[in-house]
């Protein structure tokens, strides 16, 4: 009977630890952006930049700021990561997240087009840099 | 004498001229093929990085 308690208690245990793993690796592929992040996003204070970092798109406040530069730097050492990994410039791969999150943003959310101006995202392909894929 | 100085003086507008003109032929296609090859490495290095910045996209929805 002990050794049958044992063997529950182990089995949970490992159980416990495989969770602990899995939803080490699997929380960043679900996490959310922050509520705050999200509003601005939709409203259009806060826009995609070719160079693969967040600007503020109209008048700057203390908050947007603090926002925008807070995801900026963790994208940042994400891209310095990935470059490095990809034996390319941070520059090379952050211009090319560019590319991937413009094309990715939605239908009312704000972009920089290849000339600079920011623009609304319709409901087509967005302008982007001829380089883009 | 005179007709020598005169000769000397055309080869040497001639010798000018051949210069000046080889420079501008070696010039000229120089810079467009300097600036083609820049603008292809730079879209291949894109091209190149684009599956992984979109999978890094995707595993960091909090900060894109």
């Amino acid at each position: 009977m002990g050794d049958m308690m044992n063997k529950v208690t182990k089995s949970v245990l490992a159980a416990a630890a495989v969770a602990t793993a899995f939803g080490g690796f699997a929380a960043p592929a679900f996490a959310q952006r922050d509520p705050a992040y999200a509003a601005a996003r939709a409203d259009g204070e806060i826009g995609e930049k070719m160079d693969g970092y967040l600007g503020i798109v109209g008048a700057e406040t203390p908050a947007l700021r603090k926002i925008v530069n807070d995801i900026n730097i963790k994208r940042r050492a994400v891209y310095s990561d990935r470059a490095k990994a990809n034996n390319a410039t941070l520059e090379e791969y952050a211009l090319t997240a560019g590319c991937q999150a413009i094309l990715a943003t939605k239908p009312g959310e704000k972009y920089q087009a290849p000339n600079g101006s920011w623009e609304t995202r319709g409901a087509g392909a967005p302008q982007r840099d001829p380089r883009c894929p | 004498m005179n007709h020598a100085k005169l000769t000397g003086r055309m080869a040497a507008a001639m010798l000018v001229t051949v210069a000046l003109g080889g420079c501008i032929t070696v010039n000229a296609p120089e810079k467009p093929i300097v600036i083609e090859l820049n603008v292809n490495i730079r879209q291949e290095v894109i091209y190149r990085l684009a599956e992984d910045a979109g999978n890094t996209i995707e595993d960091n929805a909090d900060i894109f």
